[in-house]
């Protein structure tokens, strides 16, 4: 068996969501390979080759696909995909939107959004919006599968030595271009990977409000969420949205504040490893998955928990 | 121009999911089924279009059971034209959804096609792009804006970190997502408007796909559930745990 990952970067910097999918390839078995597509991507491939367990790294560095865009990145994962037993790509939005299209150009299946590997076409994936788990076998040759980094412990980023090769395949589609990108600047980690989030929730009560859990985020090293109910009430932008319509995150610790635990938003975190809970009505949902639940007006809870967090840190 | 929409009948989003006790599936039986959320959207960015003047029609289709018909009912009194229902009682999953569709678009040749970027059952969020790259159009995924500018559409996506604009020539390929529009409910008289309004029905056969399942479902399981911890007295005590118990910070 050969596996083809796709990697994830921003054209300077290896994201480590490629490594929980290395991780995920391991675990199905055999040779894996590494393809960095982008835009001036050297330093991307060259930290891809360090990766644990990487064979060979193979780089198409060109203009066409400094933006990911699904239509070229398709064309290109298509053709050297062909060779591979697996196409695996972590289901972030770039997975989620060009590895669809890689499976009906090779007329096949794709498995979306695995937590586990089962064996070499069998994989397990939540549906229902993570109320149910599916255990799924793939019949195609190829499998194109998505997979949810938060499922699969990241291999060592340093200490493989794989080689790396240049490709020299330009697949420029022609039916779209970039025009524009915003993206939310932020010294805190990226709340996908980060050890420590922090939520806020429709308790919030407004955006403002949200400095206070920034201070304490600051004080973790920790990243900030929200649940759906404040991004649909206005407070914050929707990258911050955790559930199953947003992140899903598997933080060591998740702080959940002002957030009631509505399912679509447990679906989001509940495979994080610690849960702490403040709100003030006791009948939450949130309280029933929480290891620890703190029952208190947020107003008042989180000025102390800076306070206190003074004195432990 | 033409506008395609596809819709899904899918259980509804404030259902409570029940895996069947012998794990071959979810509990179906006597559920009330809906329109997916995200098709809901896109029917709602399609009615826009038609009411800016953009979009002189718009064709709705389904693929499902018998009375799946009731989603295309819905589709056209929230606004749209037409239906198209591929009938089938058997499970079509993503690619043999694209093809069916493709089938639909060869026939249709709308200027648009308009999708839900997943369905809120197999929530595999591929229907979209696969038909893209089996037409050979454009993608615009996730989109949170959609402005068409003669031959042209501008599709701004919610991506990791933010936000993306993208420019595809038409005809492309658009899935929603939640932040596109607020779908407005369908009024009394549209409701009997939409009853007189055109439907046709095909089968899978008609359109000559196979929809044989490439994926097999072995089990289907409820997640393991987490048990509930301690509630802690004050601030003090939690950042105590967290520190000394969970030794998580």
């Amino acid at each position: 068996m050969s596996i083809l990952v796709f990697a994830d970067h921003d054209n300077s910097s290896l994201k480590q969501s490629t490594l929980n999918v290395i991780a995920a390839a391991k675990a199905i078995g055999g040779d894996i390979d590494v393809l960095v597509a982008g835009e001036n991507c050297g330093a991307v491939a060259e930290s891809a080759a360090k990766a644990e367990g990487v064979n060979k790294v193979l780089v198409a560095d060109n203009a066409v696909y400094g933006h990911s865009l699904a239509e070229n990145l398709s064309a290109l994962v298509a053709e050297v995909g062909k060779g591979y037993s697996h196409i695996l790509a972590s289901a972030g939005t770039t997975g989620k939107d060009f590895m669809p299209r890689v499976a009906a150009m090779l007329d096949v299946a794709q498995v979306s959004d695995i937590m586990r590997v089962e064996s070499e076409d069998t994989f397990v994936r939540p549906i229902y919006a993570g109320n149910a788990v599916a255990t799924v076998k793939a019949t195609d040759s190829i499998k194109v599968v998505t997979v949810r980094p938060t499922g699969f412990d990241p291999v060592a980023a340093e200490g493989g030595s794989g080689s790396v090769e240049a490709l020299d395949i330009v697949k420029d589609a022609g039916l779209s271009e970039f025009v524009s990108e915003e993206l939310a600047k932020s010294d805190r980690p990226d709340l996908s990977s980060a050890d420590i989030v922090i939520s806020g929730g429709r308790g919030m009560q407004n955006g403002e409000n949200f400095k206070m859990l920034e201070r304490v985020a600051d004080q973790l090293g920790a990243a900030i969420g929200a649940s759906r109910a404040a991004v649909d009430a206005g407070f914050v932008p929707n990258d911050m949205q955790v559930g199953q319509t947003g992140k899903i995150v598997a933080p060591q610790l998740y702080i959940a504040v002002g957030i009631s635990g509505a399912i679509q938003h447990l679906a989001g975190m509940g495979d994080s490893k610690v849960i702490a809970a403040i709100n003030k009505d006791e009948e939450a949902p949130i309280f029933q998955v929480a290891d620890y639940g703190l029952v208190a007006d947020l107003f008042e809870a989180i000025p102390q928990f800076e306070e206190e967090l003074k004195k432990v840190l | 121009m033409k506008v395609l929409v596809a819709v899904k009948r899918v259980i509804d989003y404030n259902v409570k999911v029940r895996v069947k006790p012998d794990n071959t599936g979810v509990d179906l039986a006597n559920v009330k089924m809906a329109m997916n959320p995200f098709c809901e959207i896109a029917v709602e960015e399609a009615v826009r279009l038609k009411e800016k003047g953009v979009a002189s029609e718009i064709v709705v289709v389904t693929i499902g059971p018998k009375a799946a018909q009731e989603q295309i009912r819905t589709a056209l009194a929230l606004g749209a034209d037409r239906g198209i229902h591929i009938e089938t009682d058997e499970e079509v999953q993503s690619l043999e959804a694209a093809k069916l569709l493709k089938a639909v678009v060869e026939k249709e040749e709308p200027k648009l096609v308009i999708l839900g970027k997943q369905s809120i059952d197999s929530d595999n969020n591929q229907t979209g792009q696969m038909l893209a790259a089996l037409t050979g159009m454009g993608q615009g995924t996730f989109a949170s804006e959609v402005v068409v500018d003669g031959e042209k559409v501008q599709v701004k996506r919610e991506i990791d970190g933010g936000l993306m604009t993208v420019g595809l020539s038409l005809p492309a390929v658009i899935t929603t997502d939640l932040r596109l529009n607020e779908p407005r409910y369908a009024s009394l008289p549209n409701i009997m408007k939409a009853k007189k309004k055109p439907l046709d029905n095909m089968s899978p056969a008609d359109l000559g796909v196979d929809i044989s399942p490439r994926l097999t479902t072995l089990k289907v399981e409820a997640p393991a559930s987490r048990q509930a911890g301690i509630k802690v007295a004050d601030v003090a005590e939690l950042v105590d745990k967290l520190k000394n118990e969970a030794k998580v910070i």
